[in-house]
């Protein structure tokens, strides 16, 4: 094994812009194609004492003598030419998993709401979390091959969304239209932000 | 949890068990480093760094150039808990020093910047 050497001065550079933005939505709804489609995807894993963290929020009757639970998780890592770092977590799908979330919503930019048509429902409690944190988020509804398609505005009214929140359709497998996608959150994002300052 | 579900080899988990690298420790000294908090490394040596475990040194070594506490975990192949705690013993001790990340969904000119880089992507 060997080591690199940490003898670099670093008090002169600037804090470096290092931002993330979430992609959420149902088990298998492709939240890691969407990942892959635009940057490397790499293999996260927590290890969380669930004593701690789990409490109230974990439901552990059926592992009473497991005292830390492993979440396995991907993400992705963009960076620009102005050295600005953004970071793509996939959120973990399953609800036991709900404690690693604050952890993954704290200081994100936006959040992206993956929604298969077929399964509507498996997002909502994704869309649920954000709008309770607040977090500004935009809908796109993954066109799976032979899935039904339906256009923004029903998707809207599926889900029973905010009018301001973007939907829109997507391809996670297409390097563009996941841009698309990221580009709407960070608009969203913004828009929000300086409708808030006006107020 | 469905109670039938398999974990077997990777799935299962390391043959070591992931906290006796933190001797059991589950929470940093300080204040917790964030995901996408930066770690660099300070640039001191030995003496600080005397007792260290190799999981430490591996870290330390890392984050010569600035790494996300996210990256560190991935390519140290530790879970995000552990690589937590062993960086904020790396912290307590000066080794390396931590840059928190921009400030999100209310920072106009960060959005701003991201933006654009996805605009040029």
């Amino acid at each position: 094994m060997v080591y690199g050497r940490s003898e670099r001065p670093t008090g002169l550079a600037p804090p470096p812009v290092v931002t993330k933005i979430l992609v959420a939505g149902g088990f298998g709804v492709g939240k890691t194609t969407l990942v892959g489609s635009i940057s490397e995807v790499r293999p996260l894993r927590t290890e969380e004492d669930l004593s701690e963290l789990g409490i109230g929020v974990d439901d552990t009757t059926s592992v009473e003598h497991k005292r830390t639970t492993t979440v396995a998780m991907d993400f992705g890592r963009i960076t620009f030419p102005s050295g600005a770092v953004l970071y793509l977590f996939g959120t973990p799908g399953q609800e036991r998993f709900w404690f690693m979330w604050d952890e993954l919503a704290f200081g994100a930019l936006a959040a992206v709401v993956l929604a298969d048509t077929r399964r509507l429902g498996d997002c909502f409690s994704s869309i649920d979390y954000f709008e309770r944190r607040d977090t500004p988020f935009v809908v796109a509804a993954n066109q799976f091959d032979g899935s039904p398609v339906y256009d923004s505005a029903d998707i809207r009214d599926a889900l029973d969304v905010d009018s301001d929140v973007p939907v829109l359709a997507c391809d996670a497998r297409r390097r563009e239209s996941v841009k698309e996608v990221l580009i709407a959150s960070v608009a969203h994002a913004l828009t929000r932000h300086q409708a808030g300052a006006r107020r | 949890m469905t109670g039938d579900e398999l974990w077997l080899d990777r799935e299962a988990g390391p043959v070591v068990r992931p906290y006796a690298v933190t001797r059991g420790r589950t929470r940093p000294p300080g204040m917790a480093v964030g995901l996408i908090d930066v770690v660099v490394s300070a640039g001191r040596h030995s003496a600080q760094a005397r007792g260290l475990g190799p999981e430490h040194r591996l870290l330390l070594g890392m984050c010569g150039a600035p790494m996300a506490l996210a990256d560190l975990a991935s390519e140290a192949d530790l879970p995000l808990g552990v690589v937590r705690v062993l960086v904020g013993d790396l912290q307590e001790r000066g080794l390396v020093t931590v840059v928190a990340s921009a400030g999100g969904s209310q920072d106009e000119q960060v959005l701003r910047s991201v933006l654009d880089g996805l605009r040029a992507l």
